[in-house]
């Protein structure tokens, strides 16, 4: 893989270089599911921000990092153990505490615990190290025709969901006295939407790993929450903003071989949100 | 219509068995009265109106409300919870507010401007229509909570819940906020019941209030209920009503030391 992309570089023509660069499978498969990923989490992300639950999507991909460790060690998946990690994790957060606010200890309190564990779980694979490298800083880029299907399938289920609650889901987000008082489950809300940020981060670890989780799954969506005025728009600009992000950092890493892909997209949605901020000081 | 009773309770107890907020509330609201849920912090002013809402159940007693038991979600109760913070970086525009709270109940996506129209309406009629395209984390006290009135008024309800809406507020903006509910109050025709500790924005509005202190409650009109006499002999304990130059009252001796002192302090 290191090799081809030593041996390729820029044409100045965007089509041709595309053209040249999906030629690869291992290409094909990340712009796949790197798309995949960076949807989702521009949706799921809107919400964290307008919920200020980060923090707790921070922990999820944190207590993720235990999972996928154990599946390495039990020789399954990573991904497998990322899913069953981080919805028991969202599960747990949403028993301990059902309000969204004043969580902060009962999830740092997870979140050590799971680090550790994550750790014994590294410690006692025999294999290589880079097993747990991928898992803290992300592969997309060896993602495998079958994850793609899984991420696919996990993504379709996840927006299927918030499109059945999106409006209840808003208000509850917006105004949470105010969804309770109109009659709408605001516990059962809130702990729905923890596991669909459980299935988000889980599918977003694959790219950028469980401590850059917040590079896709809140800057775009922070970003967006600061431009638009109407939440419909603001999912799409976060959107938007996490697949261009995806796609540079994809092409860019191809071509640039001393970079990887997650270190082109933090730097990607970390130079659109500054250049917003900066704008809207300017304006 | 204009004489039906809106809210009936007797011998109503809130809290949890054995440990009462407050108990044996008697309690008769009419149609199209304006209310004050007064007295001091931690009293269970918020209770009462959760009460209402359906949200939690009475320990004992009965309580209606248009002739029925409450029940959560009911299109009848515009409800203005009490905020404490607003997000400065909150970009949603208060007209967006507005229309979720007023659609935010149905399942689904639903159409990008549905209720637009209704929440915009509900805006102008609180004289906030030049708020609506603003977004909410740079608006004032004053104006979120016109923006929250609007919310609560979007379901044309024909209960109004209003919880501590002069709280942060200065001075001006509470008279104003106090003029422009029992205007909307007014030119509805509609029931409202406000929760305050400060009793003298509303004195001119009010027609009656209700009076919580102590694990007890009180109904009535204001001048029967904030007498010297009426409220020693309710709370078993001395209590003087001290009366100034304007009319403005201050309540001594029906609370603890600590409230006791936040009161004169915001009553200034």
């Amino acid at each position: 893989m290191k090799g081809i992309m030593k041996a390729t570089s820029f044409s100045l023509n965007l089509f041709k270089d595309l053209q040249f660069m999906w030629q690869f499978d291992f290409m094909q498969h990340a712009f796949e599911a790197g798309t995949i990923i960076a949807i989702v989490a521009g949706v799921i992300g809107y919400f964290i921000v307008l919920r200020q639950s980060a923090f707790a999507a921070h922990a999820l991909s944190h207590i993720g990092f235990a999972g996928a460790a154990g599946a390495v060690l039990l020789s399954l998946a990573p991904l497998f153990g990322l899913l069953v990690f981080t919805i028991g994790g969202a599960i747990a957060m949403a028993v301990l505490g059902p309000r969204a606010a004043n969580r902060d200890v009962q999830i740092g309190t997870v979140l050590a615990f799971m680090l550790g564990l994550g750790l014994l779980f590294i410690s006692l694979y025999s294999g290589y190290a880079s097993e747990a490298y991928s898992i803290l800083f992300g592969e997309i880029l060896g993602i495998s025709h079958s994850s793609v299907l899984m991420t696919l399938a996990a993504a379709g289920i996840l927006l299927a969901v918030v499109i059945v609650i999106y409006r209840p889901l808003l208000l509850s987000s917006l105004d949470e006295e105010m969804a309770e008082a109109r009659g709408l489950p605001v516990s059962w809300l809130g702990a729905a939407f923890m596991v669909l940020v459980a299935v988000a981060t889980s599918i977003a670890v694959q790219a950028v790993g469980v401590l850059l989780i917040f590079a896709l799954m809140v800057t775009p969506a922070a970003t967006a929450q600061r431009i638009a005025r109407r939440p419909a728009r603001g999912i799409l600009i976060s959107v938007l903003i996490a697949v261009l992000a995806m796609w540079s950092s994809l092409y860019l890493a191809f071509y640039l071989p001393w970079g990887r892909v997650s270190f082109f997209i933090t730097s990607v949605t970390f130079a659109i949100y500054i250049a917003v901020r900066l704008w809207q000081r300017i304006r | 219509m204009s004489n039906s009773v809106v809210i009936t309770a007797t011998g109503l107890a809130a809290g949890y068995p054995g440990n009462e907020v407050w108990t044996d509330a008697n309690l008769t609201v009419g149609q199209g009265e304006f209310i004050g849920v007064l007295g001091p912090n931690g009293a269970g002013k918020t209770t009462l109106f959760r009460l209402l809402l359906g949200l939690t159940r009475p320990v004992s007693g009965a309580l209606t409300i248009f002739g029925k038991r409450p029940s959560r979600g009911n299109p009848g109760i515009g409800y203005v919870p009490q905020r404490h913070h607003i997000d400065r970086e909150m970009g949603i525009e208060a007209l967006e507010l507005v229309r979720f709270g007023l659609i935010g109940n149905r399942w689904g996506i639903g159409r990008m401007n549905e209720g637009r129209d209704e929440a915009m309406a509900a805006l102008q009629s609180v004289g906030g229509e030049e708020l609506a395209h603003r977004p909410l984390g740079v608006l004032s006290g004053g104006e979120l909570q016109r923006v929250f009135l609007a919310e609560a008024l979007a379901g044309k309800p024909d209960l109004l819940l209003l919880d501590e809406p002069l709280a942060n507020l200065d001075i001006r903006r509470e008279t104003e906020a106090v003029q422009l509910i029992n205007r909307v109050v007014r030119s509805r025709g509609i029931t409202a019941l406000l929760t305050a500790h400060n009793v003298n924005p509303l004195l001119p509005v009010l027609d009656n209030v209700i009076y919580i202190a102590n694990g007890r409650v009180t109904m009535g009109k204001p001048a029967d209920v904030f007498t010297s006499e009426t409220l020693s002999r309710l709370y078993d304990t001395p209590v003087e009503v001290v009366k100034d130059s304007r009319g403005r009252i201050a309540i001594i001796g029906t609370e603890d030391p600590e409230h006791h002192h936040e009161r004169h302090h915001e009553g200034h």
